[in-house]
């Protein structure tokens, strides 16, 4: 696309110019093989330079008697985002973080000084609770930092709102934003409009349409369900899996029939998420085909005149049980029957295990001994159940006591089930259980269990884990040992947390047999970690507005 | 607000810096805990100490009036990371840096700074020559060695017409370079960048055989311009002196003006960096190019921040079409610019640019605003368009692989917004912009 030239300049026929295209071919031949096309050659003059004369001519005259181009066809101007900008100071930090991430990042050590790309999903969240739209000029770096990390993609993609998503189309790079995950909070049109939810529903792009389908969710289940099945039958196999999975928030027991029909779909995947779904239903038909499966299979019995659990795995997998979402292949490596057993268990409903134990609480079924060596595959059965069904008692039960050693048999000792039992806990129970784990076994295993819990950290789990870092420190270990936890406190710690951790800062005198220089590394660690929590705690406050500018 | 006027940005502050590893290590700086013994003067001092690796801390000081630097830190980056991080820290946290008395180390050198700027500009001026018989002298041998430069060069621009440009792609870019050299040989530095600039066409896509031969014609114009120099009027003579390379006197009338800094923008080349920054007065309306130079890897030192207005001085340099000035004096210090300087459509943008070239054929761009306009994408490159009508001007290639691109289109969301930046004949560069519903102008370099 080039300016163009006034189009007089080459018609005119009187004209003692050559025609420029004449002169570049001539130019691009040589003087040698061809004759400049001038009419008149001032005597004496070299043809190559008439050439140069009439060329600089031509091009003088095409560049003082350009005029604008024919302008192409204009963008739909990106929708209105009523949301209000965050404060000027939130701004200006919220450039200076992205900038720091676009720079190159400086080899080595990491010094004292905060790592400014860790705070910025922190200040996402925050700009996200608050309500703001991100300001337009940072929307290209914004959406650069979530294309290179996935895991900032859904706050930067509420916090872009429509605007981001209409410069996202202009751009190939940044197609991860039109297919990717939900940003919820990117809708902002009245969901109470039901001429535009079903224009977007009918056209939108898979982005908009999830994230169409959670705000119509949360307004009115029922019509959610209706936008769904009125097209069901011509979504693709993928598309169907992911409305699907978007029900799983706010799933009740009006989704069953919906699910039900679900489980005769096409799809594997599908079929399998349908049951899955109406397995967290405790009161569903599946779940009480399920129970009844599983009860068959799992029952109390007598050992050595002691209460156990007498263990039957199931013999076949049945096409009724494939109908209900068992996969009837195990994966390698694992026998078939313990496969479906556990399939079973963990679909039935946690309430049908207290009527089939005679009464017995979560926590007396899961320390009862198990027969046969069923144990392990039955407890992991009953943490996928309480988990799928966020059963608080029983995730508790099978989180055995937090400072009990990992060998004792109480509860699960995996981390990664632990970490997910937790979660099913309320916040306040779930940081004071790792809190104690912690002061009972260390950081070494924590870093998993750290991940579920709220942020900021409350208070008695910060203490944990700032006395557990002293503990190290003194110990003599170099922090880089601990750099995740590091990382996890630089982000979750409550910033109150940085006086405590001022005392810390200092270089300490060398302990015999502690690791050579350790000691001012831990300083500088630390140090790190306060400027970093004095530096969220700043901008909270920018995101608020509270401080004064 | 407080008494150093209203502070800056972030961004303004950040583009300061020489280069990106800088703006990141600024940044890490910015922050309170990496400082001590901070504070500030009513006259515009900011000063601080920072914590290094080694045991005593850097003493840092910014004269934001300057802006200029002092840090006693051993980097020769312009200014340094330290500096940075403390106007960083000053912009984002009012509680850091407090008002207080200048500290004696830092004092010494601002008031070093304050005498010599009451001095006057007098001996930034030209000048007096110690001897100006040895320097007519001087002049007068070097013009010799420009003219037998420019009759090589006419020679090897023949030279190449009369085999062919189709030759010129094949024998690729050391036939320029070789040129070139010669061309610095002949102390004609002008000629010099002209000619590496030609060796950059042949690979430079579609249509290249017209650019080659559009931009050798300029520069046989500016051959035979020189050439026959005593003919020209005085005006295109120093014009003509200044496209081949002597310095131009910066002698003309000095204007005082509140001028708002538009753009401020670096070109690296093989052994100097030029720094290029956009003025526009308020009062006089009229447009000038402070040009500062930096020897290869270092930044220059006229820095100014960007979306600011500073009370200044400047001298223009002579010549016909030229918009450079030398910065002569500047009062108080810099504030946030208001508004946008007043613009037009698109098709005053490309009659200014059509109307100078009568004053100097060879200008590459005119500084330009366009008001109303909306950044349109066209088949593989952009265009602004007027908002109203169906006049646009493309975006000029070199604009369309840089990020300030993408900010423009952000900014505009398929509205209308203001746009400064340079028009040429290959489209129109933008440089900066500002939307309607807030004036804070957006960098786009």
């Amino acid at each position: 696309m080039t300016l163009r030239s006034n189009s007089n300049e080459t018609d005119r026929t009187e004209d003692p110019l050559p025609r420029w295209e004449e002169l570049v071919t001539t130019a691009l031949l040589g003087t040698e093989r061809r004759q400049p096309p001038v009419l008149v050659r001032p005597r004496g003059r070299e043809a190559t330079i008439t050439l140069l004369d009439a060329a600089v001519v031509h091009t003088v005259r095409r560049r003082a008697g350009l005029v604008p181009a024919a302008a192409a066809s204009r963008p739909a101007p990106a929708p209105f985002d009523g949301r209000p900008l965050p404060p000027l100071a939130a701004r200006r930090r919220l450039a200076q973080l992205l900038a720091d991430r676009a720079a190159p990042s400086s080899s080595g050590r990491r010094g004292t000084a905060p790592d400014l790309t860790e705070l910025l999903p922190q200040w996402l969240t925050k700009a996200n609770d608050h309500g703001y739209q991100a300001p337009a000029p940072l929307l290209p770096a914004l959406l650069d930092a979530a294309r290179a990390r996935t895991d900032l993609r859904t706050q930067v993609l509420t916090f872009v709102g429509s605007r981001g998503l209409w410069l996202a189309r202009l751009n190939p790079e940044w197609k991860f934003a039109l297919r990717g995950a939900s940003g919820s909070g990117a809708l902002l049109f009245d969901v109470d409009d039901s001429n535009a939810v079903h224009e977007l529903w009918a056209e939108g792009l898979f982005a908009e349409r999830v994230a169409l389908l959670t705000a119509v969710r949360g307004r009115d289940a029922s019509r959610a369900l209706a936008l769904l099945a009125g097209t069901w039958s011509t979504e693709r196999a993928e598309d169907r899996l992911m409305f699907l999975d978007s029900l799983r928030a706010g799933l009740s027991p009006a989704d069953e029939p919906f699910l039900e029909q679900a489980l005769t779909d096409r799809s594997r995947n599908v079929r399998a998420t349908a049951a899955e779904l109406l397995s967290a239903l405790p009161l569903s038909a599946l779940a009480g085909r399920m129970a009844k499966r599983a009860l068959a299979c799992v029952g109390p019995a007598l050992v050595a005149g002691k209460p156990s659990i007498a263990v039957t795995a199931p013999r076949e997998c049945d096409a009724q049980m494939q109908r209900d979402g068992v996969a009837p292949a195990p994966p390698t490596g694992r026998g078939a029957r313990s496969w479906w057993l556990g399939q079973l268990v963990e679909s039935a409903p946690l309430s049908a295990w207290t009527e089939q134990f005679d009464g017995r609480s979560a926590q007396d079924i899961v320390t009862l001994p198990v027969a046969d060596g069923w144990g392990e595959e039955l407890h992991a059965a009953w943490c996928r159940a309480a988990v799928r069904q966020r059963d608080a008692q029983w995730a508790r039960a099978l989180l055995g006591r937090p400072g009990a050693p990992p060998e004792s048999g109480q509860g699960t000792s995996s981390l990664a089930e632990r970490a997910k039992l937790l979660s099913s806990l309320p916040e306040d129970e779930r940081a004071l259980w790792v809190a104690r784990f912690i002061a009972a076994h260390g950081l070494s295993e924590a870093f998993q269990l750290l991940g579920v819990c709220a942020v900021p950290w409350s208070e008695p789990l910060g203490h944990s884990v700032v006395d557990a870092l002293d503990i190290a420190r003194e110990a003599g270990s170099y922090p880089w040992s601990f750099s995740g936890v590091m990382g996890l406190a630089e982000r979750c710690l409550a910033p109150v947390e940085a006086g405590r951790l001022d005392l810390l800062t200092a270089t300490p005198a060398e302990v015999e047999g502690a690791s050579p220089g350790a000691g001012s590394y831990w300083s500088e660690a630390f140090q790190r970690l306060v400027s970093t929590l004095r530096l969220r705690e700043a901008m909270q406050g920018e995101l608020a507005g509270t401080l004064p500018r | 607000m407080n008494q150093t006027g209203v502070r800056w940005t972030s961004e303004q502050v950040l583009a300061l810096a020489p280069d990106a590893t800088s703006q990141k290590a600024g940044s890490r700086l910015g922050t309170t805990g990496q400082w001590s013994g901070t504070g500030r003067s009513e006259a515009g001092a900011i000063w601080g100490l920072c914590k290094g690796s080694g045991s005593k801390p850097y003493q840092t000081v910014v004269d934001i009036t300057g802006p200029a630097y002092k840090c006693s830190c051993p980097s020769r980056k312009f200014p340094c990371k330290h500096a940075l991080g403390l106007l960083l820290l000053w912009v984002t946290d009012e509680e850091a840096v407090r008002a207080s008395a200048e500290p004696d180390w830092a004092e010494q050198w601002l008031s070093g700074r304050r005498s010599r700027a009451e001095q006057g500009s007098g001996e930034t001026r030209a000048g007096e020559v110690a001897d100006p018989e040895a320097a007519r002298r001087r002049a007068a041998r070097r013009a010799e060695r420009i003219t037998s430069g420019a009759l090589e060069l006419e020679q090897r621009l023949t030279d190449l017409l009369r085999g062919g440009l189709a030759t010129a792609e094949r024998a690729g870019y050391g036939l320029w370079e070789e040129t070139a050299a010669r061309m610095v040989d002949a102390q004609a530095p002008g000629l010099a960048s002209r000619v590496r600039e030609l060796g950059a066409i042949p690979g430079s896509g579609p249509g290249w055989p017209a650019r080659l031969l559009e931009e050798c014609s300029m520069l046989h114009l500016l051959n035979r311009a020189w050439l026959e120099i005593e003919r020209l009027p005085e005006p295109l003579a120093v014009t003509v002196r200044t496209k081949v390379g002597l310095p131009s006197p910066a002698a003309g009338e000095p204007v005082r003006d509140h001028w708002s800094v538009l753009s401020q923008y670096d070109r690296a080349e093989a052994k100097i960096t030029t720094r290029r920054i956009w003025v526009h007065g308020r009062e006089t309306q009229q447009m000038a190019l402070l040009l500062s130079f930096g020897a290869a890897g270092r930044a220059p030192q006229l820095s100014l921040p960007v979306g600011t207005v500073i009370d200044a001085e400047l001298t223009p340099h002579l010549g016909a079409g030229q918009l450079r000035a030398d910065l002569s004096g500047q009062f108080g210090i810099p504030v946030p610019m208001g508004s946008p300087p007043p613009g037009g459509p698109v098709a005053s943008a490309v009659e200014a640019y059509g109307r100078a070239l009568s004053d100097d054929p060879w200008l590459d761009s005119w500084p330009v605003t366009l008001t109303d306009v909306i950044p349109v994408p066209d088949g593989d490159g952009w265009q602004l368009a007027d908002a109203e009508g169906g006049s646009a001007l493309p975006i000029a290639p070199s604009a369309i692989s840089r990020p300030g691109l993408w900010r423009l289109a952000a900014l505009s969301g398929g509205g209308p917004i203001t746009v400064f930046g340079e028009c040429g004949h290959r489209g129109v560069t933008p440089l900066a912009a500002w939307s309607g519903s807030a004036f804070e102008t957006v960098v786009l370099i």
